[in-house]
């Protein structure tokens, strides 16, 4: 056996082979770990997180009518919803529904100490398909069959409770988090958590 | 790279050098005397006209970087103002904003090119590859480029894009987030996209190094596609093919300037010259003329798959498109593998030249239904045209070799070269 100095383990590894594989190991780790901050500096930075509340006031709202408040440099609708218009979300059978929600949940933050409000309707102006703006806030806006908002860019239709109801978008226009601070005031991007009960 | 015996030359400064540094030998070796099919036709122009393409996107790049102004705010008005008072602004944007189309009409030239004459076939698998990666990353430096002047398709563009990444099941979300450095296409995602499209052309360039480099190894492939047997069946690049290269150059540079100086925003949406709006979406998103084949696919798949029997969506509409458009860029990766058939050129395979041509007329109608309004008719028709984008590789190709009797190929490229002069 002509084996090299300071070799010879019978299974014919070495310590210069278990040496080779550590410093790799931890060279890899090491480039995992200096990457790491690389790609996180890419998420939302502190001064961008800051602005993701925005109070809006609703007292100018009357019925019938929305508006657009931006959260986050998105568009939020806000409207206040009429009767009929509740009433046509709420008799909605769930097996209608693409993403079934009944409109209730999607209320349930409209109130204020005790008192719900199920009129404003309050959401993510983006269409769940691919980020267009759908229309419907103004009252000669194309509203779509469901009384709602219609998505011009590949024609995807919400109801009047912001839910798809037709078309290639996966879901319902989503429900920011927000809280009524007074009866016709609202922070979007805050939980109801602090104020409520 | 020039290692071994090395020819002394004339000059003695060049000499001086190259005895240091012998990047004149390996110049003279790779684009002197670099045997080379004497075969070709002018569809081998285009590998040429597409690297001096690059070259003027970042010699043009670079000087408009001088004026532009990555900030929300800022960046409209200062892509106009390189337009009116910028010395010679309005005609280096105008090179740059229609080079990158040029680029494309070159790259796609030599891709269906490389297609009809099989040049991805052994030995030149892994060149092809090298191709489809420069290729992925001019759609991105294409895509990133078109943002900057933050326009209404710009803004809008990015917005649809990005969105894709929202169909990933699960992490789609935090990747858009992330992509976007914030909660909606906004300053951070701007300045990003400028940060990238300044790196991505001169990684584009090492790529193409790498390309030119495999190109080298095997050489090039030839309009008969069989293999250079003899010195006979080549001759030097130098001065046959410079010259052949610069000739269709220049023919290229007279279409490119007509519409420089003619039509310089025909190919542009006039949409793009109003300022960005996140609030509002202009009626009709359309990507740049090179996008829409891939823009049509993404939305012919217009059904959500369930799984069976229940009510939950197993690839959503938006998944499949997704899906389909980069599987339609994937495809051509491992092309080299779904066509088997030993022979190369299109010229001795009657039935591959037939689907062939089918195939192209499919991308050019794919192109054109990504520029209509997806309702009636378009839909239809891309969705037929996507249905044979994929069968002409997952079938048609896979199979043709079982059935088709292709043509009896020439001893010789130099042979089949005298024969044609006879007999002309």
């Amino acid at each position: 056996m002509a084996s090299p100095p300071s070799s010879a383990d019978d299974d014919g590894e070495t310590r210069r082979d278990f040496l080779a594989l550590t410093a790799c190991a931890m060279g890899g780790v090491g480039a995992c770990v200096t990457a790491w901050p690389l790609i996180q500096s890419m998420n939302p930075a502190a001064d961008t997180l800051a602005l993701s509340t925005t109070e809006v006031d609703l007292s100018a709202l009357k019925e019938g009518q929305s508006m657009n408040a931006v959260w986050q440099g998105k568009p939020v609708f806000i409207r206040y919803r009429t009767q009929k218009e509740i009433d046509e979300a709420r008799a909605a059978p769930m097996s209608d529904l693409k993403d079934p929600q009944s409109d209730e949940d999607r209320v349930k933050q409209s109130a204020f100490s005790g008192k719900e409000m199920p009129q404003y309707l309050i959401m993510v102006g983006i269409c769940t398909h691919l980020g267009c703006i759908p229309l419907g806030q103004k009252p000669t806006d194309p509203h779509g069959n469901y009384d709602g908002w219609f998505c011009p860019c590949h024609g995807s239709q919400y109801d009047s409770s912001g839910r798809i109801r037709k078309g290639p978008a996966p879901k319902n226009l989503p429900i920011p988090p927000y809280v009524f601070t007074d009866a016709t005031h609202i922070t979007i991007g805050k939980t109801a958590e602090k104020t409520t009960s | 790279m020039a290692a071994g015996k090395r020819v002394p030359f004339k000059n003695p400064v060049v000499n001086w050098i190259d005895e240091r540094l012998p990047v004149f030998t390996m110049m003279q070796k790779e684009y002197g005397s670099f045997p080379t099919p004497k075969n070709f036709n002018y569809l081998w122009n285009f590998g040429a006209i597409a690297s001096f393409m690059l070259v003027t996107m970042i010699a043009t790049g670079v000087f408009l970087a001088m004026y532009y102004t990555p900030e929300k705010n800022h960046a409209f008005n200062s892509v106009e103002r390189i337009m009116r008072d910028v010395n010679w602004g309005w005609l280096i944007r105008y090179i740059h904003m229609n080079g990158a189309s040029m680029f494309f009409i070159a790259v796609y030239v030599h891709i269906f090119r490389g297609l009809y004459y099989g040049s991805y076939k052994k030995p030149r698998e892994l060149l092809w590859m090298i191709g489809v990666v420069i290729l992925l990353l001019m759609m991105a430096t294409a895509f990133m480029g078109y943002v900057l002047p933050w326009g209404q398709m710009s803004f809008w563009g990015a917005t649809v894009i990005t969105n894709l990444f929202s169909a990933i099941p699960l992490v789609g979300d935090k990747i858009v987030t992330w992509l976007w450095g914030g909660f909606a296409v906004d300053n951070p995602t701007l300045n990003r996209f400028y940060a990238l499209h300044y790196l991505l052309p001169f990684v584009i360039f090492g790529v193409v190094f790498l390309h030119i480099a495999a190109l080298h190894v095997p050489g090039s492939n030839n309009p008969l596609g069989i293999d250079v047997k003899s010195s006979k069946d080549t001759v030097p690049f130098h001065p046959y093919y410079t010259a052949k290269d610069g000739f269709g150059l220049v023919v290229f540079l007279i279409f490119y300037t007509l519409i420089v100086f003619y039509a310089p925003n025909a190919l542009g949406d006039p949409d793009n010259y109003i300022p960005a709006n996140p609030m509002a979406t202009p009626e009709h998103i359309v990507p740049e003329w090179y996008f829409l084949p891939f823009y049509a696919i993404l939305r012919s798949f217009t059904i959500d798959i369930h799984i069976p029997f229940t009510s939950i969506v197993f690839i959503s509409s938006k998944l499949g498109g997704v899906i389909l458009m980069f599987g339609a860029v994937f495809l051509l990766f491992v092309l080299p593998w779904l066509d088997w058939s030993p022979v190369r050129s299109a010229t001795f395979r009657p039935w591959f030249r037939r689907f062939f041509w089918v195939f192209l007329i499919s991308c050019v109608t794919l192109g054109w239904v990504g520029s209509q309004k997806p309702e009636g008719v378009p839909v239809i028709i891309g969705q037929i045209a996507t249905a044979f984008y994929f069968i002409f590789f997952l079938v048609i190709l896979p199979l043709l070799p079982l059935f088709e009797k292709t043509l009896p190929l020439p001893k010789s490229i130099a042979e089949a070269v005298l024969k044609k002069s006879q007999g002309a």
